[in-house]
């Protein structure tokens, strides 16, 4: 039988390109059944997922939700403000505690690097990182190779250009490992500041011009600046960051080739993109958003597939 | 071990051309009539099937392809592949009579997958079971076939093959023991 290789998704970086490629079949079978007047199937139906957010998500936790819903898993969901991780409870007790009440599978987002990791070695459930600070966010990884490849037909020999926030952002570390697997070629731009210093040595090139950048790129994924992770600043002014780094109209237009434009949520509007760009025709941003659910379905019932009974 | 051709090149398409009448006589013209075969070995019965019926009707046969993997009831209990083929329904089934097509009929549980997904795409008014081989007396379900080509006896022990030409190079049913 052939199934994907790791028993819990923590990373981009230990995933075969051969998982990769398992992962995007198993969610064009989805994306079919998501578009039927019934939009369920009962594969899941023994399966109960806890969904625990420590850090803040919308788009990330409706649609992993919405992705256990479909596959009739029981879902439970856990965010912590509210909880007693305030009252000084640790990471893998409070875990710990919610797999004694019978779950199966941990989603989990957290602001510490590493934390899925940590847990998948510490408790007895299958462990999907929805995120982990400014390490990995392999679901969003899948889901824009994903859309590169339903885009462009293949992912392999494109050129791909992540803009800005490359120091803070586990989008940016997710979609470099899975875009390199895939055999594509990946670009960083942005402000000096804000691009790791030895990042050249994963085999990406680097540019701090944005219209150079452009013009080198089949798509271009631009990405947010995440004011919540800087405790310095690392930039005079947003407006001095988006006059430099910023994609408008303009610049779109003045290219010789038509690109593909990326964001993985949430827009800051005006900010790393305008709102003409993020609407136009070339950008696929809520295409992206609907794969989302198919690939967390897919992820989701490949390693429920590997749950002993 | 191959033990016995059930049925040769010749019977297979006699065979068809008979399932075709007998669908033709309870369902006429076709026009509230769609078939569909299930994934993976169902489909090509259903494409000869639309062959032999177009020939005969002079008019197009609605005809889909339908994927059970998610709604079999083995998932995670057996070694079976996780990998679904695909779905290809481009039409409604609201109100139409559905011929549910396979190529073997056994223990029942395919068709009983196959008709939790079909009602994922609405509400026939009518299903039917059509299948090339009935393996009698070892249903796991009370499932019984509508349209039968032929009705053999067999043990557990052995497995029965349908092949294609399309395929497998060659048009039989076989009947094989298990080594």
């Amino acid at each position: 039988m052939t199934n994907i290789s790791v028993d819990h998704l923590t990373g981009i970086k230990d995933l075969t390109q051969q998982d990769i490629e398992l992962i995007f079949k198993t969610a064009d079978s989805f994306k079919e059944v998501i578009n039927r007047p019934i939009k369920k199937v009962p594969s899941l139906r023994d399966i109960t997922i806890a969904n625990i957010f420590f850090e803040n998500s919308t788009r990330t936790r409706l649609s992993f939700e919405l992705a256990e819903k479909r596959l009739s898993a029981d879902v439970v969901n856990f965010s912590a403000s509210g909880s007693s991780v305030k009252k000084g409870e640790t990471l893998v007790d409070t875990v710990n505690n919610i797999l004694s009440m019978k779950v199966d599978m941990v989603v989990m987002r957290h602001a510490s690097p590493g934390a899925a990791e940590f847990l998948s070695k510490k408790v007895n459930a299958r462990i999907i990182n929805a995120g982990d600070g400014t390490h990995e966010h392999p679901t969003q990884a899948l889901l824009d190779a994903y859309s590169i490849r339903e885009k462009l037909g293949e992912v392999a020999g494109k050129k791909v250009v992540i803009v800005g926030d490359i120091l803070h952002s586990r989008v940016a570390l997710s979609n470099i490992y899975c875009l390199q697997k895939l055999g594509a070629e990946v670009m960083v731009c942005g402000p000096t500041t804000l691009i790791p210093k030895y990042i050249h040595e994963l085999g990406v090139h680097v540019s701090h011009n944005l219209v150079e950048a452009l013009e080198w790129c089949d798509v271009a994924n631009m990405l947010r600046i995440q004011l919540e992770r800087q405790d310095i600043k690392f930039f005079p002014s947003l407006r001095e960051y988006s006059m430099l780094f910023g994609l408008n109209k303009e610049i779109l237009n003045s290219l010789s080739k038509e690109i593909v434009v990326m964001h993985p949520g949430p827009i800051n509007r005006g900010v790393e993109i305008t709102s003409d760009v993020a609407d136009s025709k070339q950008s696929i941003i809520l295409q992206q958003v609907e794969n989302g659910v198919a690939i967390r379905m897919a992820v989701i019932y490949l390693l429920a597939a590997k749950i002993e009974r | 071990m191959e033990k016995q051709v059930i049925l040769n090149e010749k019977h297979l398409e006699l065979t068809l051309k008979r399932l075709s009448h007998e669908l033709i006589e309870s369902h006429l013209d076709f026009s509230q009539t769609v078939l569909v075969g299930l994934q993976p070995r169902g489909i090509h019965v259903v494409s000869r099937l639309k062959k032999v019926l177009e020939q005969i009707l002079g008019q197009p046969v609605l005809c889909g392809n339908l994927d059970i993997t998610f709604f079999r009831d083995d998932f995670r209990r057996r070694e079976r592949p996780l990998i679904p083929s695909i779905t290809n329904l481009d039409f409604s089934i609201e109100n139409k009579k559905v011929v549910l097509v396979d190529d073997v009929l056994y223990t029942g549980r395919t068709i009983r997958s196959g008709l939790d997904a079909l009602m994922t795409f609405g509400r026939p008014s009518k299903v039917e079971l059509l299948v090339l081989v009935d393996r009698r007396f070892r249903r796991d379900l009370p499932i019984q076939a509508d349209y039968v080509g032929k009705a053999v006896d067999t043990l557990i022990s052995e497995r029965v093959s349908v092949e294609w030409k399309e395929t497998e190079g060659t048009d039989k049913v076989v009947l094989f023991t298990k080594e």
